[in-house]
């Protein structure tokens, strides 16, 4: 089959696409109306106020990502009933769908969810910190920092384990320039974004200069690498990208009193006691490190980091403290939605992932542009 | 409670310096109110005593030592600083950015104990913003979300609060209400307040003490009755105006002789 002919999109998947966006969207305007009720809870050493509301959104967020997460190891080209899909993957090894499901849909999955938690908690992070809707670490250039370190790569045949270490490097090395770059007796949020989307650029020129300048077969690895995909994910993969977020969020959590303080800007985080600059920098590292595991992972998926934090900032206000959680679990199911889409949409034929989530992404992104427009 | 003070302070904006040799004792107890005509330091000044901004020479000192060589979240225990006009963040509720206020009294995984409601709780009450805790700051009007960071500052229970205009954005009613406020505190529990005000009036019936900036110095302080008059009106502000006591409080009360001013320059 030549890639230009794709089947016509499957009539179920269609409908199924159509079915979960509608409930989503009653999803986030019913969850809107909970009232917000708080629970005190207090120990010797330990107090919060936890917002119930919050826990129950985060519950039904799992609830239906481990419902989606058993749609993910069932359907394909090879149906598997449900129970078996469970057995084999939680228990049963010897089974006769072992191969299918515990050696390509279960990491697949696992990694989707990952890469969906980290680099929607990443935009969270940036967003946060810089007080900005549009910030992401794709605008700001932190996803063409790994790309171009991992494009080398790529390009040059090295070893391909090196991959998501050269893709982390990037991205923490591109942060911290855009950093320094942005470093004027401090870093004010606009200047910083404003660096980061010229850094961004520059990177891209990059890519497209190795694109052009090494042979074609291995380009063609490269360029696919770059839209974002999960074809192929191994649990390899999935412990890369367990291992740093297992690292990482306690870390961002740790900061998130600081973030909360710096969102009041420089001079009233600085008189409440905060160490301003190391803590903004801790902060853009975190973030710049979440969005690196991903991107090292599944290349540099636009959109996810940008548009789920917005989306969840819609239904809890602000993403400090629990909400952080929470868009990280959105992300999580987000990005298996879409990767089921990019599956079975035309199925037999499969998409890179990045090709849906931009496709739901760029318009929601003009929608993100009008509203902030007219609120200004 | 608190001492500050500075001895010889230079504060500089790069290569700019624009409060120059400050050497000034924060009168404890007491609420000290900074005037003086725009660029002349007033808000530098207090960011200086704040330590949000690093002296160029000079030492800042509190209860005795370098307030720079003291662990930032110690000195935010004690002193408490209103920045003029904040930025609102978004999607933050009344409650939520008062608990911010209590930053410095929390550990690790104490975010929440008996003392920082207890504290939050009161500075809601005294601002009267209880009803509103749950809206979101920015949705409310100029006036409340103010009184939202006063709040801030509150819950912060800092012994010395220093305040850049507080009364910005507030009308004739709420400006009394919130220097009536922050008067209370002081009388009350005997907290010691700094502030930058404009309004000459204002300043002199709730200030203990008042501090004339010029150009980037003290050009002179003490009582109200003392400092403000009209030479100093002509000297600092370049404005000729007649101070009478105000009918109220018998403090100065400064009436602007425009007419007279007109005819200075129109001879």
């Amino acid at each position: 089959m030549s890639l230009l002919t794709l089947a016509p999109p499957s009539l179920q998947t269609l409908s199924y696409m159509v079915l979960a966006l509608a409930s989503f969207a009653t999803a986030i305007s019913l969850s809107r109306r909970i009232s917000s009720s708080r629970r005190v809870l207090r120990g010797r050493i330990f107090s919060s106020l936890t917002d119930l509301r919050l826990l129950y959104l985060c519950i039904g967020t799992l609830v239906l990502t481990v419902f989606l997460g058993l749609l993910g190891l069932e359907v394909g080209e090879y149906p598997i009933p449900r129970f078996e899909a469970i057995k084999t993957a939680l228990w049963d090894r010897g089974g006769e769908f072992d191969f299918v499901v515990n050696s390509l849909r279960f990491p697949r999955v696992v990694a989707a969810l990952l890469a969906g938690f980290c680099l929607a908690s990443s935009g969270a992070l940036f967003q946060s910190l810089l007080g900005n809707p549009l910030v992401s670490p794709d605008v700001i250039g932190i996803n063409s920092g790994a790309a171009l370190c991992a494009v080398f790569v790529l390009t040059v045949g090295a070893d391909l384990s090196a991959l998501p270490w050269a893709a982390f490097v990037g991205a923490v090395l591109t942060a911290v320039l855009i950093y320094l770059l942005a470093w004027k007796r401090g870093v004010s949020g606009s200047r910083l974004v404003l660096i980061g989307i010229g850094i961004n650029a520059l990177l891209g020129s990059g890519i497209t200069y190795l694109m052009v300048k090494y042979p074609i077969e291995r380009v063609v690895a490269a360029a696919r690498w770059q839209v974002g995909s999960l074809f192929g994910s191994s649990w390899a993969d999935v412990r890369i990208l367990g291992f740093g977020v297992l690292i990482i969020t306690p870390l961002a959590l740790f900061l998130v009193p600081k973030l909360r303080l710096l969102q009041l800007g420089d001079e009233l985080a600085a008189g409440l006691g905060s160490r301003v600059e190391m803590e903004r920098m801790a902060i853009i590292v975190v973030a710049s490190a979440y969005a690196a595991i991903a991107v090292a992972v599944i290349g540099p998926l636009g959109f996810v980091a940008l548009l789920v934090p917005h989306m969840v900032r819609l239904i809890v206000g602000s993403l400090t403290g629990g909400a952080l959680l929470l868009t990280g679990l959105v992300g999580a199911l987000f990005l298996l939605g879409c990767d089921l889409i990019a599956q079975q949409l035309f199925a037999p034929t499969t998409l890179p992932v990045g090709v849906v989530t931009a496709a739901l992404g760029g318009p929601y992104f003009l929608f993100i542009l009008v509203r902030y427009n007219r609120a200004l | 409670m608190v001492n500050l003070e500075t001895t010889e302070v230079v504060l500089a904006y790069g290569s700019k310096r624009v409060v120059d040799g400050l050497d000034f004792v924060v009168p404890e107890g007491k609420i000290t109110v900074i005037i003086g005509p725009n660029g002349s330091g007033k808000s530098t000044c207090l960011r200086g005593l704040a330590r949000v901004l690093r002296p160029a020479s000079g030492v800042v000192l509190l209860n005795g030592r370098d307030i720079h060589d003291q662990p930032t979240k110690v000195v935010a225990k004690q002193i408490g600083i209103l920045p003029q006009g904040p930025t609102v963040p978004a999607g933050v509720t009344v409650l939520d950015l008062v608990r911010r206020g209590r930053y410095p009294h929390q550990r690790l995984f104490d975010q929440w104990s008996t003392e920082d409601e207890l504290a939050v709780r009161e500075a809601l009450a005294l601002t009267g913003l209880q009803d509103e805790s749950d809206e979101y700051v920015d949705h409310l009007s100029g006036g409340q979300q103010q009184r939202a960071w006063i709040a801030m500052a509150l819950a912060q229970e800092t012994d010395l609060m220093l305040l850049d205009e507080p009364t910005t954005h507030l009308d004739i009613a709420h400006q009394i209400e919130v220097l009536d406020l922050l008067r209370d505190l002081n009388r009350i529990e005997g907290r010691t307040v700094v502030m930058v005000l404009h309004d000459i009036n204002q300043g002199c019936r709730y200030a203990d003490h008042v501090v004339v900036m010029n150009n980037g110095k003290i050009a002179n302080q003490g009582a109200p009755e003392e400092v403000v008059n009209s030479q100093m009106m002509e000297e600092v502000f370049g404005l000729a105006a007649v101070v009478i006591a105000d009918p109220v409080t018998g403090t100065p009360l400064c009436v602007p002789d425009v007419v007279a001013k007109r005819t200075n320059t129109q001879p």
